[in-house]
């Protein structure tokens, strides 16, 4: 909702613009408002202001019903189009189905029944669809035939916020508009790529959903994966939706998993322990929390791509909850100088040199290199150049939602993952969870830590060791 | 630009330090390192103070820890972090945080600072005063990888190097082994151009003062002679004799900043040897951020060998047994010049070429 009112605030949405509230709850059309009002209030990035208020209040509808009433369907439609005659909306609608996954094929259906769904001549229905996208291979094609019975492949927008991140957009701004860093982002140069995604919450009021889930489903399979894809696949034709999923698609088809899945992965379940000076309980401890879960929510995995760019260069992916600090960043990690005319103790500081794209919490681009430590020694020593972006345009950027939910209406679909990716990413985590099943339980790390030594001593095995983000 | 927050948490500091440094409009920063100080409310401000003029040199995030005492055990029982964020000008060069801990929170302090760390760059923790008796296994100590001490601010400086040098890890640093560095350079310049034998040393200075017994230390490991410790009324170290085959080398300073050198067969010749600030030790010990080998072999000679010959002499009377004291090691040294004798010409030539702190001061 803040999104919504962003996007209006910055005179990005069309005039008649209108939002239908579909709930059980008993609300009336104010009631509804109010709380759209409360949300905006609280959470929208730009100031509020009562005019842009009264425009997007004007299109606040609601309809109460539970998701099996067909009756309730039909006010659904009326609603509709009572509002294309009153809003001019043109007919064009996008339905934005935030509903339990058990709920989701009977709602697609519903649409569908009371022709909803039905595409017309110089209209759009569109249906936006969040996370999870199923929790394995099987559950995800069985999601993809139902949506796309009804809505045809280009009209699915399936919402990774993390998309929509301008930084995200950047890497492939920094990779294919300059020529600084393509030639050495291959294997030649690149000794290996760490992306990391970590939040210092808990799982918080999310119990229900992610017991059973864990953090590689939860985050690797999309997030994490998308990000690997965008920093690892070949130049696009074009920056259009088909072409960078064509490439997305080659390089997500081109990873390797490991021989060794119980070496090469790790995962982890948070301990009772301190996190930024709070004293926090263990996933274990959680309320509604199984005491004998083997949920994951802490998960580090190694991955390779079979090509001729990526060959031999190891991804290691990991994501936890209550780590040391929220922060998601892709680092690309250079080789070493072949040979160094400084002796030993000049250099005993210098690590590799390595380019860090920091997806938030503020966003940009660091780079690390070796300096010389002023002074009449020689001394090299690692050095960061950091570039932050919020600070540098001074148009504030858009937030990851906002971008979406304009896309969206836009209908441009390159911030948005097509069935086929969502599949391979299935696949290429579906064995790891097997393994994970069967094998073993969750190491176990204290809250507010990198993570378990066994993600660190995965990497010592490679003769690396993990940064710190 | 200063920010105080209240009953808070690392990741709203992490906010506000964003926020900050969006508000003063500095896209780039560039931050070298991160400065841990660990300290205790009457020794914040000069330590900081220190580390800001330090960071002139080396732009840094500086980390304040202050335990604050709970007093009552109803403060105990409660768990609080305060911090201040101060970015821009009020922040020397880089940004500072100053976390007020109280309660159970003193002891999970690295829960505290981990999320605050600078992302990749070198650690450095430093304590004014109070220094853990291992600070490698100290919970904050072990996020650095290196960790300054200060030796001069112990009750007992001496027992306090035993166990520095007990539990000695590498990184582990002391900012009384700094203060010596120019004394060090300009004896080791001195031994450059006199090539006659060293055959025993002696290092006056204050007592109470661990930089006269590393001084000392360092010369006996790196000569392998007998050193004797002599304590005088300072300020602080006053003098340095090697009695050499061709006569003695005196570095003395009795006014704590103009010293002299004599050297047989040259004239006297002053040297500029100021007390220095810690500001300049500070800056000086994050110049060099790997293990520094020569205080670990200094430190390691153990304290407890330093003064054992003159020990029982030394105190009866002053310089008169110096000639005396150098005959009984000459006496000794057939059968240890072949050791000694390497040792000694070794040694000048590695520290004037090896650079380790010597070249600088």
């Amino acid at each position: 909702m803040p999104a919504v009112y962003d996007l209006a605030n910055r005179g990005l949405l069309p005039p008649g613009f209108s939002l239908i509230g579909f709930a059980r709850r008993d609300w009336e059309n104010e009631d509804f408002a109010q709380i759209v009002h409360d949300a905006v209030k609280e959470h929208a990035r730009t100031p509020f202001r009562e005019e842009v208020w009264q425009q997007l209040v004007q299109g606040c509808r609601f309809v109460q019903g539970d998701f099996d009433d067909d009756e309730a369907f039909e006010t659904l439609k009326t609603t509709i189009h009572e509002l294309d005659a009153a809003q001019g909306t043109g007919g064009n609608f996008a339905f934005y189905l935030s509903v339990p996954p058990k709920w989701f094929p009977k709602v697609v259906q519903q649409l569908k029944k009371h022709g909803l769904a039905d595409q017309k001549e110089g209209s759009w229905r569109r249906a936006v669809i969040e996370k999870p996208f199923g929790h394995d291979l099987a559950s995800a094609q069985e999601l993809n035939r139902i949506v796309h019975e009804v809505f045809p492949t280009e009209e699915v927008f399936r919402i990774d916020h993390y998309l929509g991140k301008e930084t995200v957009q950047n890497i492939l701004a920094l990779r294919f508009a300059n020529t600084l860093f393509e030639p050495i982002w291959n294997r030649s140069y690149v000794d290996h790529v760490q992306i990391t995604m970590a939040e210092d919450i808990g799982i918080g009021g999310r119990a229900g959903y992610y017991d059973g889930i864990g953090a590689a489903r939860d985050v690797i399979q999309n997030h994490l994966l998308q990000l690997l894809a965008l920093t690892a696949m070949e130049e696009p034709a074009s920056f259009d939706a088909d072409a960078l999923v064509a490439e997305k698609t080659k390089v997500l088809g081109a990873v390797r998993l490991p021989k060794d899945l119980g070496k090469e992965t790790v995962r982890g379940q948070y301990a009772h322990g301190w996190q930024g000076g709070e004293e926090v309980v263990g996933y274990l401890e959680e309320d509604g929390i199984d005491p004998n879960s083997k949920t994951d929510t802490y998960a580090a995995i190694k991955l390779e791509i079979d090509n001729r760019r990526w060959a031999g260069v190891p991804f290691y992916l990991r994501t936890g909850k209550r780590l040391g600090r929220r922060v998601t960043e892709i680092a690309v990690v250079f080789q070493r100088a072949p040979h160094s005319p400084f002796d030993h103790t000049a250099t005993e500081e210098l690590g590799q040199n390595a380019l860090v794209i920091r997806v938030q919490p503020d966003e940009g681009v660091t780079m690390r290199f070796g300096s010389k430590v002023p002074g009449t020694q020689m001394e090299v020593r690692d050095v960061s150049m950091d570039f932050a972006y919020g600070e540098s345009f001074t148009e504030s950027s858009p937030e990851a939602y906002e971008r979406l939910i304009l896309d969206v209406l836009l209908g441009d679909a390159n911030l948005f993952p097509r069935l086929k990716e969502v599949e391979l990413s299935w696949q290429i985590l579906d064995p790891i969870e097997e393994y994970w099943d069967k094998n073993g339980k969750p190491a176990s790390y204290p809250a507010g830590t990198w993570g378990p030594v066994e993600a660190d001593e995965m990497l010592a095995r490679d003769g690396r060791s993990w940064r710190r983000p | 630009m200063k920010m105080d927050l209240t009953d808070t948490t690392s990741s709203k500091i992490n906010n506000a330090l964003v926020q900050g440094r969006r508000a003063i409009g500095t896209p780039a920063v560039g931050m070298v390192l991160t400065l841990v100080i660990v300290t205790d409310e009457e020794h914040a401000y000069d330590a900081l103070k220190a580390a800001n003029d330090a960071s002139r040199e080396h732009p840094s995030r500086k980390l304040v820890v202050i335990k604050r005492v709970s007093r009552s055990p109803r403060d105990r029982a409660k768990a609080r972090l305060d911090a201040e964020v101060r970015v821009g000008t009020s922040a020397g060069t880089g940004e500072t945080v100053v976390l007020r801990l109280y309660g159970d929170v003193i002891d999970h302090a690295q829960s505290v600072v981990l999320p605050l760390l600078l992302p990749d760059a070198p650690v450095v923790v430093w304590w004014p005063v109070g220094s853990p008796v291992d600070p490698h296994e100290d919970p904050l100590g072990a996020l650095g990888q290196r960790r300054v001490t200060d030796a001069y601010a112990a009750e007992d400086p001496v027992k306090e190097l035993s166990a520095r040098s007990a539990h000695y890890t590498p990184g582990d640093t002391d900012l009384a082994w700094a203060r010596i560095t120019p004394w060090r350079s300009m004896l080791a310049a001195a031994l450059d151009q006199q090539h006659a034998d060293v055959v025993s040393a002696e290092v006056e200075g204050e007592g109470y003062n661990p930089s006269a017994e590393l001084l000392a230390l360092w010369l006996a490991d790196r000569l392998g002679v007998p050193v004797r410790r002599t304590v005088s009324d300072g300020p602080g170290l006053t003098a340095v004799r090697l009695e050499t085959k061709a006569g003695p080398v005196v570095l003395g300073r009795p006014d704590g900043s103009l010293a002299t050198l004599s050297m047989p067969g040259q004239p006297d010749r002053a040297v500029a040897l100021q007390r220095r600030e810690t500001a300049e030790l500070l800056a000086e010990e994050l110049r060099r951020l790997d293990p520094d080998d020569i205080y670990q072999s200094a430190l390691k000679y153990g304290v407890d060998r330093l003064n054992h010959a003159p020990a029982a002499k030394a105190p009866a009377t002053e310089a008169a047994p110096a000639p005396a004291d150098a005959e009984a090691p000459a006496a000794e040294a057939p059968g240890s010049e072949e050791k000694a004798a390497p040792a000694a010409s070794a040694a000048p030539a590695k520290k004037a070429g090896g650079g380790k702190k010597a070249a600088g001061k």
